[in-house]
């Protein structure tokens, strides 16, 4: 008997569960609405989703949430952090907190310190770490804060500093006391790193209560199993690792939907659009996973670096509203959203929506009374229609890297809506239990690990610099649960750095691989 | 004299990132820094060289060094000011403002943080109104202004005076002295009076790149004619739009350079490439140069029209490439040798803007 893994979404309208075996093959699917406290739901969810599953099979759990984002969104249940920065006498002309909305910055922003630290490009330190400092920092955060943010030049590259800065606020704080280090939060640049580390902080209460609801369902209804949160890039941490690094999950929620939506395609290259009630979304998988943005992403109006999934959002879904004019229609932005079901013609309302004119145009079907639209014309539906395929025609295109034709995989409630055949995509492929892609890409996500760091090409060779990143990546996916049999090498990004001597070269390569048994 | 305002500071950074045509450092860390000097210090006054004494010194000041380590070890303050007033005190003299030597990038703004803190005016000119990557790469060389003397400072406190004998001189040996000093360093050259800038500089600049950041600005909030009205004041043409679809980076000499190819929107017979070395250089329709330095090239985003910087240009992008013209100050002799194609190893003509072919 093969093993079974559990995938959990936490959306924000919906909780969605799965059941999946080793194949792939989703043997139980369940979705209900969420809950104000997400543990409700996912305790609901679960024993819906295993009700009827030999228990005894499943091996491990996997959960996505969006409740850290939206606990920073809504500046909710977030916990104040003192901000310790090894850098000085470097950065003093830009204070922890810069640039950070006000409402942020003074629910989370406890005492700040720039302290005598840092690596210099080259790895010579800045200057020698100022324990003494950082000593008196610690006592001014006592009592203060309920987490501390360490943040140092150049960490990427060397962290013995941030280590060592995380013993001396041990020292005076206590063992268990919760201290971030921004080498394991983010990449090169420093602000950002920065503000990623105390934003990680300042979430450690919500992962706890997250993490500790969701291994408390699972314990609940008898599931000793290993239990892992899905991050960013569509790869898995463990429960224990969510608790430290819970802003790695903030953006998990498209990737998810999108890794679910190709392998219940069962491919690993293609477009992959998400209509809803209100928006879509269009991304694109590359060696089965998203292209990542390249511009600097915000988390709740703060800059960080992280990479995040490639979106692009049109306000075209099943509730969009359809206006129809003279010899014209107008479509949307604005949309009747969630209300669709009772709102739009076909459900006895009163707005004429896409819904509608995806029913009357053939393409939905089985939903809702398509005799209330007798007084829709042949003519408004063309021309609606015309324009959702004009819409998705250029989110498509916008999306692909070349001209090549790619597949298209439609999910979502509002799917119906995409044609059947779109200049530019091969083919258009509704899969099988596409309403619950998000909680199938958290069943079935990896292990990874990743490198960032600056290469100076000229000492040792770029092909020797790329072979050492490409094996430190390796050893980090292995050493995150990666069965080292199957661990691959996804993305290697080389970005030179202009001035720099010996050719200096920021290399990032990741590797991922299926968790090992 | 004119106070220099936070919202002014939006526009300026909008305009600075356009004219670093691709390069010259993400203005977002100088921004951040001149805020806190704000913050600090009080506001900043942008004086014209009329309202200042003819024959006061200014100094410039620039962060030289290489833009990722600069995103890593920020700026201090130290480096800066101790730039200025090593040259201070070896001239003698005090200086009477600030100036950027490069209005584009992230040295638009650093003037303004160290003229905050040193209660001195930032005079309204510079000596390129774009980004170039060599201390050289000026007007005033072109005038026989030298850099030199010029000084070199970490956030140490090292600080070092160069005399040297030409502007080129100049550049190989600031560039030598920050590959010890940690790569994020301060610089000041071309110690001028105020008279000099008046003769020779680029007039006008600081106001311009606000000006012109704040036209940019209503592209990106959708006004109506906007985009026009932006084209307008830059004399600037919008020459292609179309989407990525081939990026080739390579770093050699301590360049970033690159090609960048662009497929035509809606028409896929049509492509557009474009050199990089650091700046975007030189633009090809179809093999044939239509946009060479000295003029600008910039890439927008075709969506939201936010230049693109070298760094974040990829795959996919769809974009908008606009051409604009180099100040007029940079039409004089000795031009295209200082920063023409051939400066840059590129074996073709400079086509003035709006003379395609």
């Amino acid at each position: 008997m093969s093993r079974l893994r559990i995938g959990i979404d936490v959306g924000g309208t919906n909780t969605d569960a799965v059941v999946v075996d080793e194949e792939g093959t989703v043997i139980a699917s369940t979705k209900s609405a969420t809950t104000p406290d997400p543990s409700d739901g996912i305790a609901k969810a679960l024993s819906e989703v295993i009700a009827g599953v030999d228990k005894a099979r499943i091996s491990q759990a996997m959960l996505g949430t969006t409740h850290p984002a939206n606990a920073i969104i809504q500046r909710k249940e977030l916990e104040r952090v003192g901000v310790l920065r090894l850098a000085a006498p470097s950065s003093l002309a830009i204070r922890p907190g810069a640039a950070w909305p006000k409402d942020l910055l003074t629910s989370v922003m406890g005492p700040t310190a720039i302290v005598g630290g840092g690596y210099e490009y080259d790895g010579t330190e800045i200057a020698p770490l100022e324990e003494s400092a950082i000593r008196e920092f610690a006592k001014a955060c006592q009592g203060k804060v309920s987490a501390i943010a360490v943040s140092c030049a150049f960490a990427p590259a060397n962290y013995e500093q941030e280590i060592r800065a995380g013993q001396i606020l041990a020292e005076i704080l206590g063992s268990d006391f919760p201290v971030s280090l921004s080498h394991q939060v983010g990449s090169i640049g420093l602000l950002e790193r920065e503000n990623a580390t105390v934003l990680n902080a300042s979430l450690f209460g919500v992962a706890r209560r997250v993490v500790n609801g969701f291994q408390q369902a699972l314990v609940g209804h008898g599931l000793n199993v290993d239990s892992f949160l899905t991050q960013n890039d569509g790869t898995l941490m463990t429960a224990d690792e969510a608790i430290r690094l819970p802003i790695l999950t903030v953006g998990s929620g498209p990737t998810n939907s999108m890794r679910g939506a190709c392998a219940l395609a069962k491919i690993s290259d293609a477009l992959v659009i998400d209509v809803g009630g209100t928006s879509a979304d269009v991304g694109i998988l590359v060696d089965g996973f998203p292209r990542e943005s390249s511009a600097a992403i915000e988390v709740g109006g703060v800059r960080t670096n992280f990479r995040m999934p490639d979106l692009i959002s049109i306000g075209l879904g099943g509730g969009t509203i359809v206006r129809p004019g003279n010899g014209s229609v107008s479509v949307g932005p604005d949309s009747v959203g969630y209300k669709v079901i009772t709102e739009s013609l076909i459900m006895g309302g009163n707005t004429l929506t896409l819904s509608d004119i995806s029913t009357k145009g053939g393409r939905l079907s089985g939903f809702g009374d398509a005799s209330k639209l007798s007084g829709v014309s042949d003519d408004v539906v063309k021309l609606a229609l015309a324009w959702v395929d004009e819409q998705i025609q250029i989110l498509c295109d916008r999306m692909k890297a070349s001209r090549s034709a790619m597949p298209l995989i439609a999910v979502g409630g509002g799917s119906h809506l995409i044609p059947k055949s779109i200049p530019g995509v091969a083919e258009v492929i509704i899969p099988n239990h596409h309403s619950v892609a998000n909680a199938f890409g958290a069943a079935i996500a990896e292990a990874s690990g990743m490198v960032d760091r600056v290469y100076r090409y000229a000492e040792q060779g770029r092909d020797k610099c790329l072979d050492d990143a490409r094996q430190l990546a390796t050893e980090a996916a292995i050493r995150s649960g990666a069965d080292p049999d199957k661990v691959r090498i996804t993305s290697v990004i080389e970005v030179p750095m202009s001035y720099l001597p010996g050719q200096g070269c920021r290399v990032q390569v990741k590797a991922a691989g299926p968790l090992a048994n | 004299m004119r106070e220099l305002t936070l919202d002014d500071l939006d526009d300026m950074v909008l305009g600075a990132t356009l004219l670093g045509t691709g390069g010259g450092g993400d203005p977002y860390i100088a921004r951040l820094m001149v805020r806190q000097a704000m913050e600090d210090y009080g506001s900043v006054n942008i004086a014209s060289p009329s309202e200042l004494d003819p024959d006061g010194l200014v100094l410039t000041v620039a962060v030289i060094g290489a833009p990722t380590v600069i995103s890593e070890k920020v700026p201090a303050g130290p480096e800066f000011t101790g730039v200025v007033n090593a040259l201070a005190s070896y001239l003698g003299k005090k200086p009477v403002a600030i100036m950027p030597i490069e209005v584009g990038g992230m040295n638009t703004l650093i003037p303004l943080a160290v003229a905050a803190e040193m209660g001195l005016p930032v005079i309204d000119a510079d000596s390129m109104r774009r980004a170039f990557p060599q201390i050289e790469m000026t007007v005033f060389t072109l005038a026989g202004i030298p850099a030199s003397p010029m000084s070199v400072a970490d956030e140490k406190g090292n600080v070092m005076v160069f005399e040297t004998t030409t502007n080129q001189v100049a550049e190989r040996l600031a560039r030598s002295a920050v590959m010890q000093l940690g790569l994020a360093n301060g610089i000041s050259c071309y110690p001028m009076t105020v008279r000099q800038i008046a003769e020779h500089g680029i007039q006008g600049s600081m106001t311009y790149c606000v000006e012109l950041g704040r036209k940019l600005m209503a592209v990106q909030k959708g006004e109506e004619g906007a985009y026009d009205a932006f084209l307008k004041f830059a004399e600037a043409k919008k020459y292609f739009s179309g989407k990525i679809i081939d990026l080739d980076r390579r770093t050699t000499d301590g360049f970033a350079k690159g090609t960048v190819v662009i497929e035509h929107l809606t028409d896929p017979n049509r492509t557009m490439r474009i050199e990089i070395q650091n700046e975007l250089l030189l633009a090809f329709e179809d093999g044939v140069p239509i946009i060479t330095t000295p003029d600008l090239i910039c890439i927008l985003d075709h969506e939201n029209a936010q230049p693109i910087t070298t760094e974040t240009l990829a795959y996919g992008q769809r974009v908008d490439v606009i051409g604009m013209p180099c100040a007029p100050e940079w039409h004089q002799p000795g031009m295209l040798e200082l920063v023409g194609p051939k400066a840059f190893g590129y074996d073709i003509p400079y086509v003035p803007m709006g003379e395609v072919k």
